[in-house]
């Protein structure tokens, strides 16, 4: 019987695991997708907000404030990339103006840090191809971009490390009560645990309607999005917010913590909850909203479009606590700044589980800390030759947009969580993600994640269940052939 | 540090021609830099034949074709490093490559060329929307898996793009049993060659639908479909027209992009036009003693241009080493109406033997006419074809004692009506 079981390994279900692995309990995340970070949380701004703009009073101010202050140390041990990059909100004339210092105000109620607001020339000083309209912005020097999927890999795979179990092709169908703890029902049998926490994003609302809480629901929100080539990084290298006009928020222009730039998100309710499709009305429109921020956006330089759902529930903030059903905590309705907010989140939801009456008792073999990788795209020449006379797999480029090398993947490979995917090691290397997106490199990837895990050329997915990359050996018929005479 | 006279980075078919033409013009310290296990670059994946009908007067397959030149430098003392790749080269012309077997290595050169060949253009270069399932590959990756592989990626297709890749594509997806559903093309005429659309489509009943794109792709874990539109001359998809076809696989053959990281590291201005550096008659760079050939300078559709190309480039290094390459240039060279482009941009009419090719691509299909080179109003020499088309690489030889008439100045070429 498990102390815990955590149903879903985006960015919230990760940081729970890694927070409980502090203490002695057994815990298993439950994942329905081939990996973590599957659904919101790979798709999405990835700022960590300085924690100003979430209404003072509600969870979201708390926890965004919080847990932005948070992300230094949580770098320091992890290694995920994290950069304290400085964020704006411009206005564009004087009627906008007021919003910058409602936001300074509200910020500073939220416990937010390093904010100021300062002339349009001055934030031009700052970020050169600002446009010339912007008349002000309230500048926050703690907000950072990160990257989200990056960091739920590096906190459950120190979770792992620190003996949580990971589960994945895992679906929650139903769940049961009996006398002291739950029975999940999941596409892989039967799992009990003493406490249940709901950590499944866009789904939320359903897994809490298995124990009979159906007392909210979300709604998915959407978010679109275009990345730019890393040569655009000059546009800039501070996350720029529009202050909010008539009710709509405006498109933010953002750096990525590797340097590429991100332009987005729209936010439209929709319909079905996995509805990530991208469209050409939105992405133009999405453009043209950018463009009012910066000035230089070419939309040549475009490598990729995607787009991400934000659970928003009708209650309109985070819903976080214990049940009415003793044992089963919800964790829902985590939208914008789940991401700032989750490691605070993961602290919380500790204390929670200790006033329900858990046993807490630290782990005296925790180790928070998880080793980074070998990027040899960062290393100079002396480390660089010193590491392939080691190990020589670092000296063979797998992914030249990146200069991924495959001993970075085959390291990818062996950390405690178990790879599948082309994804997967994308979204651990980068191998893949450059301009000539994969098409290069795919094949080379799929070989070495054959090799290091036994698994077959055509098992390997894309992204999981269903996406699988080849069919059948194209010269079958030959070889058969071959065989025969 | 390791001293060579000449590195050639890249080992495909442009390269091999530069090392062989440099040592035959004298060079002896040659070495070839090349990331892939072996020499042949994208010809090796390339198995159908129709290379080297210029050049050899033969239709050889890809691999044979690439064959022909390893053995060449096989008979040379040009050492080559595959497995290698190139990072950088510096100001001074330190190449700095890494490679599993001898690390991180410094290598000085006198002179190197570039030769890195291309790569193709992605969904996300052309904003394809709809879902990101698993089966949109481009035309490349598909070529490798089936022909270096063994694997199919896909059983139903559609290909969006009728560049050369692509056609080539559709027949062997249909000769390893898959059923290609149509190639959509944005333009109203093909990007590949004449015979690839007969001997790849009309051959196999393969429809071509002209004015067509890919307005979304569908499917959550693979492709299930996708729709399409016929799009009207602004190329927006006119709604009436959507249609959906059900296929498990998209192949993109949507344009070649020359790969020059390392030529802008080191400061060398890439044309927009070509997407390549500017080079010079025997194609020199605009940094001294640095020299780029084939797909790197400009996409070729023929291999065998690109040989001839790194020929030159061979020969440009040589007189280089030898002191003799003269820098400034007579002419530079322009395109305006109906031209994308041309190369090279400038002339020094002292390194060339007896006339110059430039090489270019017109912007669409061109029945009854003619392209013509003036300077200033003065015209200078034509070229007459049966017809142009964008997909075919036209080239343009002016003898240099016509060059030699001219004032220095600059040469336009220009598409005219007959
Ligand atoms: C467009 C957009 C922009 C955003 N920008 C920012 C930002 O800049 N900064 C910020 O702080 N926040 C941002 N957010 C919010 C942030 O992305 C989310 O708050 C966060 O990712 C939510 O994480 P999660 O773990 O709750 O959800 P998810 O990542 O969706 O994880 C839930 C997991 O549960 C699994 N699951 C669901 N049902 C089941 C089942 N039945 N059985 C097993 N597993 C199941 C899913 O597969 C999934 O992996 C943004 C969100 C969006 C959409
Ligand atoms: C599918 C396809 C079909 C074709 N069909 C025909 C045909 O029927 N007939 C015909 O005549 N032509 C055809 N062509 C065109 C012709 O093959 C190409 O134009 C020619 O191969 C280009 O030669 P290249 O040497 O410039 O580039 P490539 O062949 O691409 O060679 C470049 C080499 O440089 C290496 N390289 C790149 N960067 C680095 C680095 N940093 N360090 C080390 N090495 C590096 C690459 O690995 C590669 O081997 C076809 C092309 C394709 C792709």
């Amino acid at each position: 019987m498990l102390d815990v079981c955590i149903v879903g390994g985006g960015v919230i279900g990760t940081a729970i695991s890694r927070e409980l692995s502090r203490y002695q309990l057994k815990v298993r995340v439950v994942e329905r997708n081939e990996d973590v970070a599957t659904e919101t949380t790979k798709a999405n701004s990835g700022i960590v907000h300085g924690g100003y703009d979430a209404a003072h009073g509600k969870l979201k101010g708390f926890f965004s404030a919080k847990g932005n202050a948070m992300y230094p140390q949580l770098e320091e041990e992890l290694h995920f990339g994290f950069r304290q990059t400085g964020s704006f909100v411009v206005a564009f004339n004087e009627g906008q103006e007021p919003e910058l210092d409602r936001l300074l105000e509200n910020g500073i109620k939220n416990g937010a840090r390093g904010l100021e607001i300062i002339s349009g020339d001055r934030a031009r000083e700052m970020e050169p191809h600002l446009s010339k309209s912007v008349t002000k912005a309230l500048y926050c020097s703690t907000a950072g971009v990160t990257s989200p999927y990056e960091l739920s890999v590096a906190l459950a795979e120190n979770a792992a490390k620190n003996g949580v179990e990971y589960s994945f092709y895992t679906e929650v169908n139903g769940i049961e009560k009996v006398e002291d703890h739950f029975i999940l029902h999941t596409s892989k049998g039967p799992v009990e645990a003493k406490v249940v926490i709901n950590a499944a994003g866009l789904y939320a609302d359903r897994i809490s309607a298995m124990i009979g809480e159906d007392d909210f629901t979300i709604n998915p929100r959407q978010g679109q999005y275009v990345l730019l080539d890393k040569d655009q990084a000059f546009m800039t290298d501070t996350v720029i917010f529009q202050a909010p006009e008539n009710g709509s928020k405006g498109v933010l222009v953002t750096p990525t913590v590797h340097h590429n730039i991100l332009v987005g998100p729209n936010s439209d309710y929709i319909d079905e909850k996995n509805d990530v499709a991208t469209t050409s009305d939105v992405i133009a429109k999405i453009l043209k909203a950018g463009s009012k921020s910066i000035d230089a956006i070419n939309t040549r330089k475009v490598i990729r479009s995607f787009s991400g759902n934000r659970a928003s529930s009708d209650r309109g903030d985070f819903i976080i606590g214990e049940t009415k059903v003793k044992g089963f905590v919800n964790v829902a309705g985590i939208e914008s700044p789940g991401l700032t907010s989750a490691p605070a989140i993961a602290i919380h939801v500790a204390d929670i589980l200790k006033e329900m009456g858990l046993e807490l008792t630290a782990d005296p073999n925790f180790d928070p800390t998880r080793k980074p990788y070998k990027r040899i795209a960062d290393m100079e020449a002396e480390e660089l030759n010193n590491l392939i006379a080691e190990e020589p797999a670092y000296g063979r480029v797998i992914c030249r947009c990146e200069s991924i090398s495959e001993g970075e993947i085959v390291d990818a490979i062996h950390r405690g969580l178990p790879i599948t995917s082309v994804d997967a090691i994308k979204k651990r290397t980068r191998a893949g993600m450059g301009r000539c997106q994969g098409g290069f490199c795919a094949p080379r990837v799929m070989e070495i994640i054959s090799r290091e895990t036994g698994l077959s050329m055509e098992e390997i997915t894309k992204q999981g269940e269903g996406s699988y990359l080849l069919t059948k050996r194209s010269k079958d018929a030959l070889e058969k052939g071959g065989q025969d005479a | 540090m390791l001293k060579y006279e000449l590195v050639v980075i890249g080992g495909g078919p442009a390269g091999l021609s530069a090392a062989v033409e440099a040592y035959e013009q004298g060079v002896r310290k040659i070495l070839i830099l090349e990331r892939d296990k072996e020499l042949g670059g994208i010809l090796n994946q390339c198995i159908h034949n129709g290379f080297g009908l210029h050049r050899f007067k033969e239709e050889l397959t890809g691999p044979e074709y690439s064959l022909r030149y390893i053995d060449l430098v096989k008979d040379t003392t040009i050492e080559t490093l595959t497995d290698t790749m190139v990072l950088e080269i510096s100001e001074q012309k330190v190449v700095r490559a890494i490679s599993a077997e001898r690390g991180y290595m410094e290598i000085e050169a006198k002179a190197v060329v570039f030769s890195m060949g291309c790569r193709e253009r992605t969904r996300g270069a052309i904003q394809l929307q709809g879902d990101r399932p698993a089966g949109v590959f481009t035309a490349g990756t598909a070529q490798r898996f089936i022909n270096m592989e063994g694997y199919m990626p896909g059983k139903r297709v559609v290909i969006l793009g009728s560049g050369d890749i692509g056609l080539i594509m559709a027949r062997r997806m249909t000769f390893e049993g898959a059923k290609v559903e149509a190639v959509c093309e944005l333009m109203p005429y093909s990007n590949g060659l004449t015979r690839n659309i007969v001997q790849c489509l009309d051959d196999y009943d393969i429809p071509l639908m002209l004015s067509h794109t890919i307005v979304k792709v569908h499917g959550k874990a693979r492709v299930e479909g996708v729709t399409i539109a016929k799009v009207d001359e602004n190329f927006k998809p006119i709604p009436e027209s959507f249609k959906r076809i059900d296929c498990d696989t998209v192949l993109l053959s949507v344009g070649l992009i020359p790969e020059n990281e390392i030529t802008q590291n080191a400061g060398i201005a890439v044309d927009t036009r070509t997407s390549g550096p500017k080079v010079g008659e025997l194609r020199q760079t605009e940094m001294e003693g640095v020299f780029a050939c084939g797909n790197v300078v400009h996409v070729h559709d023929l291999v065998d241009f690109v040989s001839e190309e790194g020929a030159l480039s061979g020969k440009g290094v040589a007189k280089y080493l030898k002191g003799e390459l003269e820098t400034t240039p007579n002419f530079s060279t322009a395109n305006s109406d109906g031209i994308g482009y041309v190369v090279p941009q400038t002339v020094n009419l002292s390194n060339v033997d007896d006339q110059v090719t430039f090489y270019m691509r017109v912007r669409s299909v061109y029945d009854k006419h003619i392209v013509r080179a003036y300077q200033g109003d003065t015209l200078i020499a034509e070229k007459k074809e049966r017809k142009f088309l964008p997909a075919e690489m036209v080239n343009f030889k002016i003898k240099k004692e016509i060059l030699a008439n001219l004032a220095d100045g600059e040469i336009r070429f220009v598409v005219e009506e007959v």
